[in-house]
């Protein structure tokens, strides 16, 4: 009798008390909605400064982790403007100035385009588990969603952030909040998702907004526009001629 | 009396020479000390003055917070009603508006692709008749080479920053940097002239260029990061400041508008007021231990020539001469060393600041990583007090050191004397 309790026990514990997957599991499911062979995608960023609004539109062509191309088509005075990123060099290309300018250094912490976004965030290896060790930590409801919470501790020390906070979508496995540390342990950058869509079997954000903790702007909307996954793009798209063009 | 009190000094040595040399000594280091520390306090002041703070500065109030990250993105729009207003209100004050900022210079090849880059920090100066701020800057005398921006794309370099870049006059370099909206600003500038301030902070790598030029470049039509104002006869006076700043701000600061102009003294700006009063307080106090500290030699040499004349005080008090008229003589003779060797002594501690005060003492290598905007030439300042701080030790501790001394005159009794002589 006593052995038909204790295996009923033991049962009963294990049932709906499934153990949670490990950190480099969730981060492996989502690199897979993350990254794809290539893609062209629209976007629109929004900036709220302290004085005004801006808008931003571009459109990017990328290829694995290494090579993409941006070309910004509104408004105006950004119109034109290209960056180019190939393996860990970025250069970028203005109109008004006719000059391939390579970004390097110090000049990648700095803002790109006047938004929450730096340079180095462009920069990052879009896939978490190649640079951050992870643990997950426990288990909260976000946007009604229920969600994982990892953190995430990085490898090496030369990266942007040297820890993050994720809450994962338990079922989409999306990020839906995150928070990026400096070594300090101070907080540097926010990124919320607030919409989310999904496209050829992987779930992407619709809609995010990224704060820097540092500036004094409200942060940076983002919205995907369009994009397509597995298309195909010419090659001389990532060289710094079609900069100029 | 006091020309027979001399002739006996000069006669012997011993009582003079060498307490004249001691005297003079405390109060040459004395006057040297002071001149040095004040001088390295105003040095800072000023540079601070000239090169950021002002004597005032008008900004608002949203890049107030943030000033020390230049938020060009907050600056002061309308700049030209506002600086009309200042002449007319203020017109003993000097007024110009400056655009500081931030960025990367970029150097081409003959491919238009990047040669040479480094991050740099600028600023757009009016060179207009209207502003003296060249003048303040002292631009014309810290030009090595080259002219001064003519055209509204033209920039100056620090000396430094050219060699680090390889750049020569003529060529051509862009400013990458964030326009006022925060959009990316990329401006083709040409080098016309080359410029070593002597401040370690602006020549390792900044720019200077005309600020309608840098106007353009960082698309703020009529505005400017901040209004700075100097006294014209370029001395900073706090009372003065403070109350032109409390006049300015009841009339234009609005609590509820985060872009209306706010004004602040030098003072008030990046910690300088604390700083002016750690640095007063500590300059004070080493002057204060090394004054009290040559006081108590000096006060010590007095006493030591008091005693070694025990034997000579006997034997006057022995031959009738008062206590009091011994007394009165000894330490008339001790003014008059102390004033021969405190004359002595400031006037050549004074010739060694004035020395300093004209070519200074060059700190370069020891700047090479500061961040701090003052000269790496530190130079003595000879003001009156200079003119009279070497007396404390020099005259009044001597004279202090007899008088304690001179007590044991009084202790003497008429009595013992002869057995004390041994006569």
């Amino acid at each position: 009798m006593k052995n038909l309790i204790l295996l009923l026990f033991i049962v009963s514990s294990s049932i709906g008390y499934g153990s949670p997957p490990s950190g480099e599991e969730v981060l492996t499911k989502i690199d897979r909605n993350f990254t794809s062979k290539n893609h062209i995608s629209t976007i629109t960023m929004v900036i709220k400064g302290r004085r005004d609004t801006r808008t931003l539109k571009s459109k990017s062509w990328v290829e694995g982790n290494d090579k993409a191309f941006t070309e910004y088509l509104a408004p105006a005075r950004e119109e034109g403007t290209k960056m180019l990123k190939l393996k860990d060099e970025l250069w970028t290309w203005s109109p008004s100035a006719d000059r391939i300018i390579k970004i390097a250094g110090h000049m990648l912490r700095q803002s790109m385009m006047g938004s929450d976004i730096s340079y180095e965030d462009f920069m990052e290896d879009p896939e978490l588990r190649n640079v951050y060790d992870s643990k997950v930590t426990g288990e909260e409801e976000m946007n009604g969603r229920s969600c994982y919470v990892l953190d995430l501790i990085a490898k090496q020390d030369n990266v942007a952030y040297h820890s993050r906070k994720i809450w994962v979508d338990k079922e989409r496995y999306l990020p839906l909040k995150e928070e990026r540390f400096a070594k300090s342990g101070k907080l540097l950058k926010s990124v919320e998702i607030r919409k989310v869509f999904e496209t050829k079997g992987r779930w992407y954000p619709k809609e995010m907004v990224l704060k820097d903790a540092l500036s004094s702007g409200e942060g940076t909307q983002i919205i995907i526009d369009s994009i397509d996954f597995d298309v195909t793009i010419p090659e001389h798209i990532f060289s710094k001629a079609s900069l100029r063009r | 009396m006091i020309k027979f009190l001399i002739k006996g000094l000069s006669r012997d040595r011993s009582r003079s020479l060498f307490p004249i040399l001691m005297v003079s000594t405390g109060a040459f280091l004395t006057v040297v000390l002071y001149g040095w520390i004040k001088g390295a306090m105003n040095d800072i002041i000023d540079s601070s003055a000239r090169f950021d703070t002002g004597h005032i500065k008008v900004m608002t109030q949203a890049y107030k917070e943030l000033s020390d990250q230049v938020p060009n993105d907050l600056a002061i729009l309308g700049v030209s009603n506002l600086l009309g207003e200042l002449r007319s209100e203020e017109n003993n004050i000097l007024w110009t508006p400056r655009i500081r900022f931030g960025g990367l210079l970029d150097i081409p090849d003959s491919l238009g692709e990047t040669r040479s880059q480094g991050p740099v920090m600028g600023l757009g100066v009016d060179f207009s008749s209207e502003s003296n701020d060249k003048n303040i800057l002292n631009i014309e005398k810290a030009l090595v080479t080259g002219h001064l921006p003519q055209k509204k794309n033209e920039l100056l370099i620090s000396e430094d920053f050219s060699n680090k870049l390889g750049v020569k006059i003529g060529e051509s370099a862009t400013l990458v940097s964030s326009t006022m909206n925060g959009s990316m600003a990329m401006y083709n500038f040409k080098i016309c002239g080359i410029v070593r301030f002597g401040v370690t902070a602006m020549d390792r790598g900044a720019v200077i260029g005309d600020i309608n030029g840098i106007r353009d470049a960082l698309d703020m039509p009529d505005g400017a990061s901040e209004i700075l104002g100097y006294s014209k006869d370029m001395l900073y006076n706090e009372a003065e400041m403070t109350k032109l700043a409390q006049k300015f701000n009841k009339k234009y600061f609005k609590k509820t508008d985060e872009f209306s102009p706010v004004m602040l003294t030098l003072s008030e700006q990046n910690g300088l007021k604390e700083y002016i009063v750690i640095i007063d307080f500590f300059g004070t106090i080493l002057v204060m231990i090394f004054v009290v500290a040559m006081s108590i030699v000096l006060w010590n040499a007095g006493l030591m020539n008091a005693l070694r004349r025990y034997g000579e005080i006997g034997l006057r008090l022995a031959m009738g001469e008062s206590k009091g008229i011994l007394y009165g003589r000894m330490i008339l003779e001790s003014v008059f060393i102390g004033l021969a060797g405190s004359l002595l002594g400031t006037f050549f501690g004074l010739i060694l600041s004035y020395y300093l005060q004209y070519h200074g003492f060059d700190i370069t290598s020891m700047m090479q990583k500061s961040t701090m905007v003052m000269s790496n030439i530190i130079r003595a300042r000879v003001s009156l007090t200079s003119y009279y701080i070497g007396f404390l030790p020099g005259l009044f501790a001597s004279v202090i050191g007899t008088m304690f001394a001179g007590i044991g005159i009084y202790k003497r009794k008429t009595s013992q004397l002869f057995k004390e002589l041994e006569i």
